[in-house]
């Protein structure tokens, strides 16, 4: 029997210091009980009842939080319980997110050693200013020395995480942070804008009107700036934010988007496993007691997807890739026309030049990427 | 069987302006006649709905009887009806006054006489009733009773010398109020033994009992098994029961004779047939004329109700029906609107009645309602003749088959302090007021008579009175008549296509100033869609205002992480959801919420 292609994320939920954006789930201070307990996860965990076995693992991502606040040995040993349950690919993609300010040679050499063959480093911006207005806890000098350490190793797939967007920057400034990130030459760049999440201090000052945001008028301006100077680097976008020399996309986001399955394991952790998307416990109380009752009570917001919601599924996640989405897979995978679940609808979005339909293919326009999130509403049914 | 001595009943109202304390009173005669106990009291036992308690004032007439008995041991019936206490519910007033034979003035000590009081005063006048006044509130630090008792002798020429001082709150010097009314309200006078001749003074509808008719009984009697006739409806039904108003309850009697208050309920379905204001007769033996001052009354104001979940437009017809049941002011009729759906064009005696009858829809029967601009009752002269009463804006004809138009005008009065004159004169001004003179009540206060077009009062008026008079201004109007107008419609357009339900009838001269404000504040209230949207005001063919709202450059989903797919499927959902609430014109979606915020355009 053919294996199944699974991708495994893993969620490390602490960071030094929460930066004043972020709204993922992390804590400042490090459990000393928090690995042990993920190792007995990825290790014990029923898979909505499939067997592992039938499994091949394609990419395994280190997130967080700040994965790379865990030494080397930490890492080497989750990564350790990974194989030693799953088959591994051969052609693996192993990524870690690295926090400018936290690698060590030992430890960048430590996560090599145990797999790790991919690292994310969230750069942000290279203005010093900036960073601190982000609450970030490392400078464009820490960033560097990181990232050279990283190469000196030997990792030959980097990846640079920027921001757009963010309080105080200008068109001008955005545009010397993507110059600066293409002379290092790194295989992938991340450029999101900046959102305001609720219950971030961001939020905080947003709703007392003290944050200096771009214009939108500016801020549309950086995001085809930032596709104009990257393209004509040679990088190539291939998804609405993320850019990559040739052959170094990301294969574990694109997996999301293509709904291969995967389990998150960790604090938090989002799984979609046999049509069934669930998530693992937030509080970090109920998840190490999950260690020693046999993870009875570790899953939460268990929903099987119906039909319908695969379609949309197959619909909003697979338009967020440039390509887009394929009607014959869709109409193979639904056994029914791609006309009549969404043909009014797509016809709507074309007329609107919000959705380009080309043969086989149906993408989003320039302008269908600019407003997503009204676009891929329409797919809910 | 006995009847009952009528120099032993005292048939009485209070009157006074709003806040002036005449339900707290109420509440103090049934106390210490010990129809209830202070605890069984729930404050203000007489006005029964939430709506009435909340908003301190009387909607729908009570009535109640209560037993006192004097210091020389004599009992007395005492049946105390409590009057609506608001413009719109003018011709109940009339009614109410007209079942008793006196009535209690309760001026506030602080505050004295207000332009509400004088007017019920001349409606009591109207109706012969004795009056005497009653100095509430005197428990106040601001209270002056000796200026207000002047000033109640000066203005309206009744004795107030020996006027009980009291706190109502407190029950303070209450029972001197009992005492006047045995000696100052004289007892009802009328043939026992004449047909049978009663006023309707309100009606309401019971589900088990069906129609109760609150009535007083001019001469004659009535008991079960007779048969009544409506003389103004002509209805006629067979009397189930009668009985007299307990504190919240009915309670029946054997029968009622002439000068009592009481109710009959007889086989009706509907408070149609049972008009306040029309005599109940005997049908085998009936009066030779009816009791004099009934009319029908008729809506003044109009507007659309639409519910917001078009799916529920018969929940909303049976909650209409459901409330005219209890309420024959309240006129409704089938209506379309491009914009809005199925809906209704509602009539209703003013803006309070429209608010109340939207409160209870939403209350009572949990509906969500759209409400469109209010309106007056317009008379179109077409060129052909013909004349057409308009109550929907929609429905105007063609410019060029109108010959003229004209407005309903109120007679308004106006009490103000004196400081206070420049700006409400501005404000009469502003709102096409005509000005008829003023009198000084005394050194500080004045009377201010204008001419004002209805639908310049039925928005806001009130409420700009009472801010730019610090809310010293007080305020009362009645119909005058009919006076031709320069009159246009003005209709918004979003996106070019007209949208029915914020179209208008204005004055010429102020139509520039609404299109435009009507225009911000559309364009405040309309979301950025994918395409720009003018939004405009125009007369006719003409635009008169113009806004636009600009395109919507981005909405980008944010960074997915960590395979979070149910968030931004959360996400999406909430964004369809939020469309679903809108309302599709052409191809524009408004949400709900722009055609209420139209009707609230602030002076600022």
């Amino acid at each position: 029997m053919e294996k199944q292609e699974l991708e495994i994320y893993i969620h490390i939920p602490f960071c030094v210091k929460k930066c004043d954006y972020c709204d993922f789930l992390s804590f400042p201070q490090l459990n000393v009980n928090y690995v042990p307990a993920l190792i007995r996860e990825i290790e014990e965990i029923n898979l909505m009842g499939k067997e592992a076995k039938n499994y091949i693992v394609k990419t395994i991502f280190i997130g967080g939080g700040t994965p790379s606040i865990l030494e080397g040995e930490e890492i080497a040993l989750v990564l350790k319980s990974v194989y030693k349950r799953f088959e591994i690919d051969s052609n693996v993609e192993i990524t870690i997110e690295v926090n400018p300010g936290t690698a060590t040679n030992n430890k960048l050499k430590a996560y090599q050693e145990a797999g790790v063959n991919r690292i994310s480093l969230g750069l942000q911006s290279i203005n010093n200013e900036e960073l601190r207005e982000l609450g970030r806890i490392h400078t464009y000098e820490e960033f560097l020395e990181n990232y050279w350490l990283a190469r000196k190793i030997g990792f030959s797939n980097i990846n640079i995480d920027l921001m757009s967007a963010i309080p105080r920057q200008t068109v001008e400034s955005w545009n010397k942070v993507l110059e600066k990130a293409i002379k290092l030459s790194p295989e992938h760049l991340s450029a999101y804008s900046l959102m305001i999440e609720e219950g971030t201090k961001f939020y905080d000052k947003w709703k007392q009107n003290i944050l200096k945001l771009p214009s939108e008028e500016e801020e549309r301006l950086m995001y085809y700036n930032t596709k104009s100077i990257l393209e004509a680097a040679g990088y190539h976008r291939y998804e609405i934010s993320n850019y990559c020399k040739k052959g170094f996309e990301c294969k574990h986001n694109v997996g999301y988007w293509r709904r291969v399955e995967y389990i998150g394991f960790g604090l938090g952790g989002a799984s979609f496993i046999n049509h069934t998307r669930f998530s693992n416990v937030n509080n970090m109380q109920d998840y190490l007691k999950g260690a020693d009752d046999n993870w009875e009570h570790l899953h939460q917001e268990i929903h099987q997807l119906s039909k319908q919601e695969e379609m949309e599924e197959f619909m909003f996640l697979g338009l967020r890739m440039i390509n887009g989405v394929s009607i014959k897979q869709f109409e193979e995978l639904f056994d029914v026309t791609y006309q009549s679940i969404y043909g009014t609808c797509s016809a709507q979005l074309v007329k609107d030049n919000l959705l380009d339909i080309n043969g086989d293919r149906i993408c989003l326009t320039e302008k269908g990427i600019d407003l997503s999130n009204c676009v891929l509403a329409e797919f809910l049914l | 069987m006995s009847v009952i001595d009528q120099s032993k009943i005292r048939n009485f109202c209070i009157i006074a302006h709003i806040d002036h304390g005449k339900s707290t009173l109420a509440d103090r005669i049934i106390e210490m006649t010990g129809l209830l106990t202070s605890r069984e009291m729930q404050a203000q036992v007489l006005d029964n709905m939430d709506l009435e308690r909340e908003r301190g004032i009387t909607i729908k007439a009570q009535s109640v009887r209560v037993i006192y008995k004097a210091d020389n041991g004599e009992e007395y019936i005492f049946n105390l009806i409590d009057t609506p206490g608001h413009v719109d519910f003018n011709y109940e007033v009339s009614r109410s006054l007209a079942a008793c034979d006196g009535a209690i003035l309760v001026v506030d000590a602080a505050q004295g006489i207000e332009a509400q009081t004088l007017a019920n005063v001349y409606l009591a006048l109207d109706h012969n009733l004795d009056v005497f006044p009653v100095i509430n509130k005197i428990d106040l630090p601001s209270a002056d009773p000796e200026r207000v008792i002047n000033e109640i002798e000066d203005v309206i020429g009744i004795e107030a010398q020996d006027a009980p001082l009291i706190s109502a709150k407190t029950g303070l010097n209450c029972e001197q109020v009992l005492k006047q009314i045995v000696e100052k309200i004289p007892a009802p006078v009328g043939d026992v033994n004449a047909p049978l001749k009663a006023l309707i003074f309100d009606s309401l509808y019971d589900s088990y009992k069906g129609v109760i008719v609150f009535c007083r009984i001019k001469e004659g009697r009535v008991s079960k098994g007779s048969t009544i006739k409506m003389m103004a409806t002509k209805a006629t039904a067979e009397v189930v029961e009668v009985g007299y108003f307990g504190a919240g309850q009915f309670i029946p009697s054997d029968e009622l004779t002439a000068g009592m208050v009481g109710y009959i309920t007889a086989s009706l379905k509907n408070v149609k047939d049972t008009r306040v204001g029309d005599t109940v007769t005997d049908y085998h033996n009936p009066c030779n004329q009816p009791l004099p001052g009934y009319k029908k009354v008729n809506p003044m104001v109009y507007c659309g109700m639409y519910p917001a979940d078009g799916a529920k437009y018969p929940d909303l017809r049976d909650a209409l029906e459901k409330l005219q049941l209890n309420d024959a002011a309240l006129q409704f009729e089938a209506e379309t609107s491009i914009a809005l759906g199925f809906g209704f064009r509602c009539g209703f005696l003013g803006l309070l009645h429209l608010e109340i009858i939207q409160e209870r829809l939403e209350r009572e029967y949990n509906l969500d309602i759209v409400t469109t601009a209010p309106g007056v009752i317009y008379k179109v002269y077409k060129t052909n003749g013909e004349m057409i009463e308009l109550t929907n804006p929609s429905n105007l004809p063609e410019p060029s088959v109108i010959s003229y138009m004209e407005e309903p005008v109120v007679s308004a009065e106006i009490m103000v302090t004196t400081e206070f004159i420049g700006q409400i004169m501005d404000l009469c001004q502003e709102r096409r007021g005509i000005y008829y003179g003023m009198e000084y009540m005394e050194e500080t206060r004045a009377l201010l008579r204008y001419d004002l077009p209805l639908n310049e009062i039925i928005y806001d008026f009130f409420d700009a009175l009472k801010s730019r008079s610090k809310g010293y201004a007080s305020f009362d109007y009645e119909m005058k008549g009919y006076e031709r107008s320069e009159l246009v419609k003005l209709d918004i357009l979003i996106n070019k296509e007209e949208v029915d339900a914020l179209s208008f009838i204005i004055h010429a001269d102020t139509a520039y100033e609404r299109g435009r404000k009507m225009c911000e504040k559309l364009k405040d209230e309309i979301p950025r869609q994918l395409f720009e949207i003018p939004i405009q005001a125009a007369i006719g063919s003409k635009v008169i205002a113009r806004e636009t709202v600009k395109a919507m450059r981005k909405d980008v989903l944010a960074k997915c992480y960590g395979g979070d797919i149910s968030r931004k499927r959360k996400l999406l959902e909430k964004q369809k959801e939020g469309k679903k609430r809108m309302r599709q014109v052409g191809n524009v979606e408004i949400p709900q919420k722009a055609f209420m915020s139209v009707l609230k355009l602030d002076k600022d």
